[in-house]
């Protein structure tokens, strides 16, 4: 954890006095991933209600489910965040590759009869082969022609599932998986804690990967293509190479966690083709954090909780008294996210993982600005 | 034969949706390099508008004659201060950082059909149609209806006012200009970010203004309709040239053609692929006619 | 230091020379882009009349400071325009107080007609344009009117450049190497220009070609790695072998033969930054 590794965006490096001060805290402090990764490894035998976040206790399937959505969510857009915040690539296509993930597993399940370990396997080398192909096209183009080009991209996939061609996608409704095909012990409502033990593994894995590739020399290249890219390539670096191993890099992590979806949700949605699907991603990064180790699997985790857990509140006793001016605008989480996301763009540049930071800086004057923070006049 | 005139003429109709869109579109981006996200959702704003002021809210609006006109203008005033709304309060505070332009465009793009969803519900609404603009007429043998021919007309009128403005005012100079250098501009002292200002008001008003007619075509209003109909907008934004007023309406009335014939005579959907398809090509093949200034 | 007892001797004898105050006053002019420094801190005075050259090598500091003076790029310090600090000004703001700019690369809306180019100059309010003017000087740009001015040569262009600055009753024109890239007749016609202008108007000529510089300035600042590396008469400076090629890296005496062509920039070079600024 050198600066020089992670200069910019992380909650642990800067604040030196700080350390000097709570040195014992800091190094408890530092042990918190380890202790949240326990207490999620336990939390489906927890039956521990947390009143207003979840509806009942944390163990119950229903429960489990949308905290494994969570996590899933939480390491999609760490993985998405490998394009936007560490090598400044703005896709709008990041759908495409996660739905490939979903539909030809899936697909492969439903209509080749292959048993799903196989059609995993097959579902993420499609990914793979697809990101390395199209990104091989759209990093032809820079700035916001790439961004275009890959949402045309994307767009063209989802109008081809949602034509459901032969048969195969399902179209509009998409297609369930087979039970038959899949593990007996990833089917059903009781067995929802081994799913939700998947999504965290797969979310541990996206850490540990999208953290183990920042740090590489790979990750110091796209940490000067995000800052300039024309002064890389005076190093007499190509830029290209580098960024089409972050495009293919973070599409296999989207189809590995369309696979996961998969499994979770039990079928293919053709919602998870559409570029909202890559906007909302996006949102969950910025709403968290670009760029920072933490910030993009928060933001992934609060969005897919607002999203899912709003509706429900804005239906509960307490925001139904309200007048229907508040009441109206809070039972759409969409409208709340878009108004928050906005928010989080002017009001905290960096997103939500720098509030504790901000708040510190705010108490203690004396504390070193951060460079970053500075606005640009 | 009396296929293709009602595929053509529905093609033009399409078209001129599009180019509707597009124009605001394509202003917004030559001026400000502000790709704008929101676009649809004014669409939609406006088609609401429409919809509501002409359900009989409004007094004086109503689904036929002159209360469908006041409707529609009703419709496009609110999308147009919408656009402004968005403009100086979303926009500006913005200038010095491109991404997060674009990004908060993003997220107004979410909110604004979610917070319509909220209020009216996300189903699609019966759009009130007047007598006198839902009927057919016959041409060549073939049955078309009437309200291809009033956006098509909407598009004309707005194309030539458009060009009548750029060309003939003075903050139509400055736009022109601001498309080509924004800070040679001010450097010759005129205060560019009232041109933004305006520029999105324009943009606003002719999205809102096809949201409105949009509903006569669709005969529906829904949330999400402005925001489908962007990606299309996009592409005819591209293929036309960013800034490109001439360029718009050509790409509106090419896809919109391309779009009708190739779902008609191929597999539905195909057509959608291709215009799909047809972007990213567009884009590879002259990168720098979309991203000279931004790369 | 010499150099230091040079330059402190030309200062001199240029305030004994300028009697009235100066009408541009820049102090400690710093110009940051994209994190780096590319103006450490710039001094320089207009005069109230004539011409002030800006000079120094390539990648030195001159369109940026130039640009630093307007506005348009961001910059902290001290501009004072006829005693009135300008540094919080928007550009706009600052050149309607009067100010004319030609900048480097012409500037001109190559989409647009001469004479659209012409009435984005004008200011609405800054009194009659002086047409007149601009079509005496450069008749020209009359029968060029409705041609875009795309499709004009450099030195057209850089016609339509100088008469936007001439347009307006302005105080002060800045001119950013206004004969680079130009035929030797068009450089001659180009200084012609400038030199009736500042007959009226003081003009800050940013300007490589030194036989241009010995023909209009009278009093010049050199800008070496972002600074002032000197200031003083014009003269003294080009007669002044050791001094010309300590600050502008040329050789003395033949200044006609001075390239008007950039070497490529260097990467690095401020003019590759300013290029993406």
């Amino acid at each position: 954890m050198t600066t020089a590794t992670e200069p910019r965006g992380n909650a642990r490096t800067a604040d030196p006095h700080l350390a000097g001060r709570a040195g014992p805290l800091r190094r408890a402090t530092r042990w918190w991933p380890a202790a949240l990764l326990a207490v999620l490894l336990v939390a489906p035998y927890s039956a521990l209600p947390l009143p207003g976040l979840l509806d009942g206790p944390i163990g119950s399937p229903g429960n489990l489910q949308l905290l494994a959505l969570c996590l899933v969510f939480g390491a999609l857009a760490t993985g998405y965040d490998l394009l936007l915040g560490r090598t400044g690539l703005l896709s709008f296509g990041h759908a495409l590759y996660f739905a490939a993930g979903t539909y030809v597993t899936n697909t492969v399940m439903l209509e080749a009869g292959l048993p799903f370990a196989a059609s995993a396997v097959l579902g993420l080398l499609a990914g793979v082969a697809l990101a390395a192909l199209l990104g091989a096209v759209s990093l032809r183009v820079s700035g916001i022609g790439f961004s275009m080009v890959t949402l045309a991209f994307a767009q063209a996939g989802s109008i081809l599932v949602q034509r459901d061609p032969g048969g195969v996608t399902g179209g509009e409704e998409g297609r369930a998986a087979p039970a038959d095909r899949l593990p007996a012990s990833l089917v059903g409502i009781d067995h929802t804690a081994n799913l939700y033990w998947i999504a965290l593994a797969y979310l541990v894995l996206v850490l540990a990967v999208v953290h183990w590739a920042v740090r590489s020399p790979t990750g110091r290249v796209w940490e000067g293509i995000k800052e300039n890219e024309r002064r890389v390539e005076m190093l007499g670096l190509r830029p290209y190479g580098f960024k089409l191993i972050a495009f293919v890099l973070a599409g296999t992590l989207a189809a590995l966690g369309g696979i996961v979806y998969l499994l979770l949700t039990g079928g293919a949605t053709p919602q998870t083709t559409t570029s909202d699907f890559t906007l909302s991603l996006l949102v969950m990064v910025v709403l968290g954090g670009s760029g920072t180790r933490w910030g993009p699997m928060l933001g992934g985790v609060l969005y897919t909780w607002a999203d899912h857990r709003l509706g429900d509140l804005a239906g509960s006793g307490a925001v139904a008294g309200l007048p229907a001016v508040l009441r109206v605008p809070l039972s759409q989480p969409l409208f709340l996210l878009g108004a928050l996301f906005v928010a989080v763009i002017y009001l905290l540049p960096g997103g939500v993982v720098r509030l504790p930071r901000r708040l510190r800086a705010a108490r203690t004057p004396r504390a070193t600005p951060d460079r970053e923070e500075a606005p640009a006049p | 034969m009396s296929t293709v005139v009602l595929l053509v003429l529905t093609g033009l109709g399409l078209g001129a949706l599009y180019f509707l869109v597009a124009s605001g579109l394509s202003l917004i981006f030559g001026l400000m390099d502000v790709l704008n996200f929101a676009h649809g959702a004014l669409m939609s704003i406006g088609a609401y508008g429409t919809w509501w002021a002409a359900s009989g809210r409004l007094p004086g609006a109503g689904p036929g004659g002159l209360g469908f006109v006041l409707a529609v203008a009703f419709g496009t005033a609110v999308g147009t201060a919408a656009a402004v709304v968005l403009e100086l309060a979303v926009i500006r505070p913005l200038y010095t950082r491109p991404r997060e332009q674009i990004l908060a465009t993003v997220g107004v793009g979410l909110a604004v059909p979610a917070l319509l969803s909220a209020i009216w519900g996300a189903d699609a609404r019966p759009f009130p149609a007047p007598d006198a603009l839902s009927g057919t007429f016959g041409l060549l043998g073939a049955q078309v209806p009437l309200n291809r021919l009033v956006l098509i007309a909407a598009a004309v009128i707005v194309l030539i006012a458009l060009k009548v403005f750029l060309g003939r005012t003075r903050h139509g100079l400055v736009v022109r200009a601001g498309v080509e250098d924004r800070a040679m501009v001010t450097a010759l002292g005129t205060d560019v970010r009232k041109a933004f200002t305006l520029v999105f008001a324009i943009g606003g008003a002719a999205a809102a203004l096809g949201g409105a007619i949009g509903g006569l075509y669709f005969g529906s209003v829904d949330p999400e309709q402005g925001t489908s109909l962007l990606i299309f907008a996009f592409v005819v934004v591209v293929m036309g040239g960013m800034g490109s007023l001439t360029g718009a309406a050509l790409a509106s009335v090419g896809v919109g053609l391309v779009q009708q014939f190739a779902n008609y005579y191929t597999t539905d959907g195909l057509g959608d692929l291709a215009v799909v398809v047809l972007l990213a090509a567009l884009l590879l093949v002259r990168p720098r006619g979309l991203t000279g200034r931004l790369a | 230091m010499n150099a230091n007892a040079n330059a402190n001797a030309n200062i001199n004898a240029n305030a004994k020379a300028t009697a009235a105050p100066p009408l541009l006053t820049v102090r400690g002019l710093k110009v940051v882009v994209g994190g780096r420094h590319i103006l450490h801190g710039v001094d320089l005075d207009v005069a109230a009349l004539g011409t002030t050259a800006l000079l120094g090598r390539n990648g030195a500091g001159k369109t940026t400071t130039v640009r630093g003076i307007l506005g348009l790029v961001p910059r902290t310090g001290s501009v004072r325009l006829d005693g009135e600090e300008t540094v919080h000004l928007a550009t706009h703001a600052l050149v309607r107080r009067g100010v004319g700019y030609a900048p480097e690369d012409r500037g001109v809306f190559a989409a647009l007609s001469v004479a659209e180019n012409l009435r984005l100059a004008e200011r609405p309010g800054a009194g009659e344009p002086a047409y007149g003017l601009v079509y005496e000087l450069f008749p020209e740009l009359r029968t060029r009117a409705r041609q875009a001015a795309g499709t004009l040569s450099g030195g057209q262009q850089q016609m339509v450049a100088i008469a936007r600055t001439l347009l307006n009753g302005n105080r002060l024109i800045i001119a950013d190497e206004p004969t680079k890239g130009l035929a030797p007749k068009v450089v001659a016609e180009v200084a012609r220009v400038l030199e009736r202008a500042a007959e009226t108007v003081p003009v800050l000529l940013v300007e490589q070609n030194l036989a241009v510089v010995r023909r209009l300035a009278r009093y010049c600042a050199v800008i070496a790695d972002g600074r002032t590396a000197h200031r003083g008469p014009a003269a003294g400076l080009l007669d002044d072998p050791d001094a010309a090629r300590r600050l502008l890296g040329v050789g003395h005496a033949h200044p006609h033969t001075q390239p008007h062509a950039r070497p490529p920039a260097h990467p690095g070079t401020v003019q590759d930054q300013e290029a993406e600024a």
